[in-house]
Formats: structure tokens, C-alpha cells, sequence
């Protein structure tokens, strides 16, 4: 396959959104991606030289990142969660039905193109437990049989939509959108799934709300400035040394190499 | 405190999700949304970065840093651009309230990015969102389009002669990437490995320049906190912690979702609220937030969910993702889960890192088959010491917080696995679809 002039120009567009190219190369890869149904040495090389930098480290970057795939994938990659949670109330036993029913393994593709089934780790939806996604949308709630008719329905070519989304496009569609390229699919499906909106519907249904705010904008002016205090705040809000422990960590301070020193 | 007198939930970032339509920009102005932006334009930036420290809000991405505190880091003197980066790769396993937000109403993120920005001076913010949630990325993508033709984004908003522009980044999947350092390697298009600090992300963050990485829900708290008054926001939670935060149940609980509390609020009122745990079963051990904080058990159910509580029981607040594990589930099974996961997810940098997690998942499988011996319990712990404290960051730390934890509470089922040959649980008892017969 040869990259279309008008996919040169696109990978040249997202270079362009960034204040440095290179900073393009994660969704021009997902461009590759939707335009050659995987990651290819042609691929590569046009990023490289669009960016000036070497295929070497373009390949080092599509080799780091899960969603890049070297071999073909089919038209609808199908992820099962089988991290703790989800596996435990049934990834597993979703995975090892669509391993059987389809004949493949992990990261394998049907004969017929059309399906790759992977297991992922946590997407995000552990309330919607066990969690399956089809092209990056959520099927939630899934058990064996219902995600072994999703997989009947997409092989036979019948629409299906996301549990909490649209219609599911096709694998190489959606790289697309995460390239940066919109398809005009935001409006459908719902606002909110059940899960997300319990705590809300037990609110509404009791009469529990937020305090009302004091009104005006007033209130913002008294803001008193006390360097003492905002240093005090800073030594109570210094985390023990296991603080360190969760990765999708915000610190912006000399925190993490005192509990360095602590740990050692 | 005054959380005697607030409400057990309080919704405010979670408050518009049942309406119609609640990601489109009609639907959020219908509420008042922008005003804050308002509001904001007409304080110093200073000032917007003193009522953020005032409102006493805390990183809601994990680590608890006061948010107003980093704003303040950001040396103003220094010539380079400064940046906005938000956190969206939510991947921490269980952490599952971000992309709700960001499905339900991108628009109440977009109002903090506009308002975060503009307080510490930044004219360009990227939003970098995990690559696996599709739809998520297209609400976002349509929030932002929508926000320049209605003028909250682009130059001279709201004839404020403030000029702001965002790029929605899609990841490519990659945990390691919610560590800031590893995400500001991604946004720069490398591989995601974590950074040597300091230089911390304030002083030379994305292109070497001031840079204020915050989670997605940190951000989204900052338009109430400035349109309803930081005094509003600290009136709820706790001394220390406060305001108000979405709690995730999932698992093994009659209602798992999204339930939006002022901190401090206990599991036990949680898992109250949310029908009780599975019909026939007892809380057996959970995670307050995410994998990577220790576990803890129906000991813990009175522990006061904020920052200093959840410390002061052995763990951490995290990211309030608690994942509830009931008395069907074996702990084993559920640990070396995890650790397979953080092996997988290691980038690889650190040797303890790479090689530990490793050795850990030997350790662990054959544990989990009955095969191995007591002693391997002890040479656990001594991996887990080799590896805590030892790498750039804290993936490695959290591979460890499972392992620990559950040795700690749970030592008897390790050992049972050992003199039953193998795990005595049925795997079908825990799943959702149970059958009638399936004996835990």
C-alpha cells in the first residue's frame, strides 16, 4: 500500500497543531494506523521524515504503546478487560468464550479479517463490570453470552451500537478520530450510562444538594495572603513516603525526592 | 468543620449529568456555565490562584498536592511559554470517574481549563486523554470545536483580551503515561518514560517550559470553586481534605457506580447507600483508591475517606476508586492479577522496576498454583523491599501496595493455597453471572 498524498498533508496537519512537531507523532501514528490498517515500515518512514527524526525512533515509539499494532487488525478489534476486577466478576470467562467461539488467541485475528480479540487491562468502567470494548467503545456489563452475540452481529455485518455510545464504526474509522480527524458522532448515544448516574438519582431522590453558595463575586476579593500559613499547608499536605504509591500522581514538588531519601 | 451540616451526597461536578443533552454547549449555558470564566476574568491571575489555595482543593488525580499550591510554583518571571496539560489518561485499575465527567459534560473541564490557564498565564492547554475511550475523545473534541465558535476559546475571549488554545491529544495506550513526567514524554512524542525530577514540571515541564499538570477532576472543580466562592467549597469535607469528590464503587457491591460526597464520608455509608454488598456475601477486602493503595479490609469500613484517614489506616485516598471484593473472591488470584498488570505496564526504565515486577509474577504464579513454600512469603516481601523507593517513579511502589497488604491481612489464604495444592476457590462463584451451584 502507498500513503495517499492527501494522508501526507493530514500527517502534516497534526504536526501542525503543536508548538513542536514531534508532538504529533501519537495521533500521526494513529493516522497511519487508519489509513494503512497497521503500523507500516512506509508509515514509519513518513513520520520520520516529516519530523525529522529517524525511523529508528519513530519505530521506538509505535513499539512502546499498546495500540499500535505491527500486524494487520481486523475491522473491529475486540478488547476484553481481564484486570482484576473485571476478570474476576467474568472477564475471564468472556475472554476464554471469544477465544473459543473465534479460533484465535490473544492479539490474533480471525481468518476472515474481520475480528482481533485482545485482552486489555482496566478501561476506566469498573462500574460497568466485566467490560468489554469494541474499536475503543464501551460494551458494558457484558457476561459470555451477550458478548458472543455482539460477535455474531459484527461478523455478520449487522449494526451495533456501544452500550454507552453510537454505532460502532469500523477499527480504521475510529483511528481516525483519535488522530484528530472528527467523525460527527459525538450526539449519539446517551449522556450518562446507569452506573454513573446512581449516586445522583439517590441525591435527587432524597433532596440531598451541595450547600448553596454565598452569592457575589465579592467574596473573592478578601483573599488574604499569609506566606506562613500557605508554607504550613505545604509541610501538612507532604505525604508520607508511601504517598508516592499511585501513579496517576500531580505532585509538582520536592516531595518525591524526600520520600526518596525516606525510603532509602 | 461543617460537615455536620452538609448533605451525605452533594452533587456539583456530577450535578448535570441526567440532563438532556448535558454534553452539548446549549445545555451547560442553560445552567450558567462560562459565567465562572467571568468571574475569573475579572481577578488578577494571582488572585484566582489564591482562591484555588483557599478553597483547600487537593489533587483529585491520586497524590493529594494542593492544587492552588502548584498553580503558585510556577515561576511567572521565567520568559518561556507556560502550559496547561490535563491529566485524562485515567487508567489507575478501578479509577473509572474522569471518563464519565468527560462523556456527561466535557464542557464543565473546558470551564476549568479557560480558568486554570488564565491563572497561571498559560495561552495554550493540551488535553491529554487515554486513547481507549473513544467516545470520550469525541465529546471532547465536539466541546472544543463548539467552545471557539462560541468564543470561550481562541483570542480575546469574552473581550477580555485573554487568548487561549486547546488540543485534545489522544494517548495510545500506555499506564505508565498517568505518571506526569512519562505524559509530558508522550505529549512531546516519545516513549513514555518517566523523568528524573527535579527539575519539577513547574520549573521545566512540556518543551522544557512551566508546565501545571492536574487530573481531569481537579480541573473541573475550579469553575464552582470560582463561581460559587472558595469559602462554598471548603464549607464541605474535612479539615484537611476539602470539598467534595466522586467515590467510584465497583464490584461486588448491589449498586456500583458513580456517588458524588463531600471527602471524609465512610465505605460503610457508601456501600449502605448502594444497596449493601452481594446478596449472601460479606465484604472480604477492598482498594479506596485504585490497585496501587493497600488493601484494606471490613476492619476499615468506619475509616474516614479523606487524605489523613485512609493514611493513617496504611493506605491511601488515591483516586477514591473502591473496588469491593466479597468473601467468594481468593485474594491470590486477585493479586497476581495485578502484579501481572503493573509488570506489563513497567516502561522498562528502572531495573527494580522492570526486573521486580518480574520476579514478582514468578513468585506469585507458582504461589497461586499451590506450588513453592512458605518462605516464598517472606521472599515476597523482600522483592517488594527491593523494589519500593527504588525507581523514578511510582509504578513500581504501587506494585508493591497489592502484595504487601494482602500478605499482611490475608497471610493464612497464601498458605492455604500450599496445603490445598492449588487455589481452593471457585472462580465461578465471584463472577456476575454466578451459577446456582458455584460454591465460593
Amino acid at each position: 500500500m502507498t500513503l495517499s498524498q492527501q494522508t501526507y498533508g493530514e500527517l502534516e496537519e497534526i504536526a501542525a497543531r503543536y508548538p513542536e512537531p514531534r508532538s504529533g507523532l501519537l495521533p500521526m501514528l494513529h493516522l497511519v494506523q487508519s489509513a494503512e490498517g497497521r503500523i507500516t515500515p512506509e508509515g514509519i518512514e513518513a513520520c520520520a521524515g516529516l519530523l525529522g527524526v529517524t525511523a529508528a525512533e519513530v519505530s521506538g515509539v509505535a513499539t512502546f504503546y499498546t495500540m499500535y499494532k505491527r500486524r494487520p487488525v481486523g475491522d473491529y478489534h475486540v478488547g476484553v478487560c481481564t484486570n482484576t476486577l473485571c476478570a474476576v466478576m467474568g472477564g475471564d470467562a468472556i475472554f476464554d468464550r471469544l477465544k473459543s467461539d473465534l479460533g484465535v488467541g490473544n492479539d490474533e485475528t480471525t481468518e476472515d479479517g474481520k475480528i482481533t480479540l485482545e485482552h486489555i487491562e482496566c478501561n476506566a468502567a469498573c462500574d460497568y463490570a466485566p467490560v468489554m470494548m469494541v474499536n475503543w467503545e464501551f460494551m458494558d456489563n457484558m457476561t459470555p453470552d451477550a458478548a458472543a452475540r455482539i460477535i455474531d452481529d459484527l461478523r455478520a455485518g449487522n449494526e451495533v451500537h456501544s452500550t454507552r455510545g453510537p454505532r460502532i464504526v469500523t477499527w480504521r474509522e475510529a483511528e481516525r478520530v483519535l488522530a484528530g480527524f472528527p467523525d460527527d458522532l459525538a450526539d449519539e448515544g446517551p449522556a450518562a450510562g446507569p452506573a454513573s448516574l446512581v449516586g445522583l438519582g439517590l441525591a435527587r431522590e432524597r433532596g440531598w444538594t451541595a450547600p448553596s453558595s454565598e452569592q457575589g463575586s465579592a467574596v473573592h476579593d478578601d483573599v488574604p495572603e499569609e506566606p506562613e500559613q500557605v508554607e504550613q499547608a505545604a509541610a501538612d499536605a507532604s505525604p508520607p513516603s508511601s504517598e508516592g504509591a499511585t501513579v496517576e500522581k500531580e505532585s509538582g514538588t520536592s516531595e518525591t525526592a524526600a520520600e526518596k531519601g525516606d525510603a532509602q | 468543620m461543617s460537615g455536620a451540616a452538609t448533605d451525605v451526597l452533594t452533587p456539583v461536578l456530577t450535578d448535570n449529568w441526567d440532563q438532556e443533552r448535558s454534553w452539548t454547549l446549549a445545555a451547560y449555558e442553560s445552567r450558567g456555565g462560562y459565567r465562572a470564566v467571568d468571574t475569573a476574568f475579572a481577578m488578577a491571575p494571582d488572585a484566582v490562584i489564591d482562591a484555588v489555595k483557599e478553597s483547600g482543593l487537593r489533587g483529585r488525580g491520586g497524590a493529594g498536592f494542593p492544587t492552588g499550591m502548584k498553580w503558585g510554583f510556577i515561576p511567572q518571571d521565567n520568559p518561556r511559554p507556560k502550559y496547561l496539560v490535563v491529566n485524562a489518561d485515567e487508567s489507575e485499575p478501578g479509577t473509572c470517574k474522569d471518563i464519565p465527567l468527560m462523556m456527561a459534560s466535557p464542557h464543565t473541564l473546558l470551564e476549568g481549563v479557560i480558568i486554570s490557564s488564565y491563572a497561571i498565564r498559560a495561552n495554550k492547554a493540551f488535553i491529554y486523554i487515554r486513547g481507549e475511550v473513544l467516545h470520550v475523545i469525541r465529546r471532547v473534541q465536539r466541546a472544543v470545536q463548539e467552545a471557539y465558535a462560541a468564543g470561550h476559546l481562541g483570542s480575546n475571549i469574552h473581550g477580555s483580551g485573554y487568548d487561549l488554545d486547546v488540543v485534545v491529544h489522544a494517548g495510545a495506550g500506555a499506564y505508565i503515561c498517568g505518571e506526569e513526567t512519562a505524559l509530558l514524554e508522550g505529549l512531546e512524542g516519545r516513549r513514555g518514560q518517566p523523568r528524573l525530577r527535579p527539575p519539577f514540571p513547574a520549573v521545566a515541564g512540556l518543551y522544557a517550559s512551566p508546565t501545571v499538570i492536574n487530573n481531569v477532576e481537579s480541573i473541573a472543580s475550579v469553575p464552582s470553586i470560582i463561581g460559587r466562592g472558595h469559602a462554598w467549597f471548603a464549607s464541605m469535607g474535612t479539615e484537611k481534605s476539602k470539598g467534595v469528590g466522586i467515590f467510584s464503587l465497583s464490584g461486588h457491591v448491589q449498586r456500583p457506580g458513580q456517588y458524588e460526597a463531600p471527602l471524609g464520608i465512610t465505605l460503610r455509608t457508601l456501600i449502605d447507600l448502594a444497596g449493601g454488598v452481594r446478596e449472601g456475601h460479606e465484604l472480604k477486602f477492598w482498594t479506596p483508591g485504585g490497585s496501587s493503595t493497600p488493601l484494606l479490609t471490613g476492619e476499615h469500613l468506619d475509616v474516614p475517606l479523606d487524605f489523613e484517614g485512609v493514611g493513617s489506616a496504611g493506605s491511601m485516598l488515591g483516586t477514591r476508586a473502591l473496588q469491593i471484593f466479597d468473601d467468594s473472591v481468593c485474594v491470590v488470584r486477585a493479586v497476581l492479577r495485578w502484579s501481572e498488570f503493573y509488570k506489563h505496564e513497567s516502561c522498562g526504565k528502572c531495573t527494580p522496576c522492570r526486573e521486580g515486577t518480574w520476579w514478582l509474577v514468578q513468585v506469585l504464579t507458582a504461589l497461586e498454583k499451590g506450588d513453592g513454600t512458605e518462605a516464598d512469603l517472606d521472599l515476597l516481601l523482600d522483592q517488594c523491599d527491593n523494589i519500593l523507593g527504588r525507581s523514578f517513579c511510582a509504578l513500581a511502589d504501587g506494585a508493591t501496595s497489592p502484595i504487601v497488604s494482602s500478605i499482611q491481612f490475608f497471610r493464612d489464604e497464601y498458605v492455604a493455597h500450599l496445603t490445598h495444592g492449588g487455589c481452593p476457590f471457585d472462580p465461578a462463584a465471584a463472577t456476575l453471572f454466578a451459577p446456582a451451584g458455584a460454591t465460593a
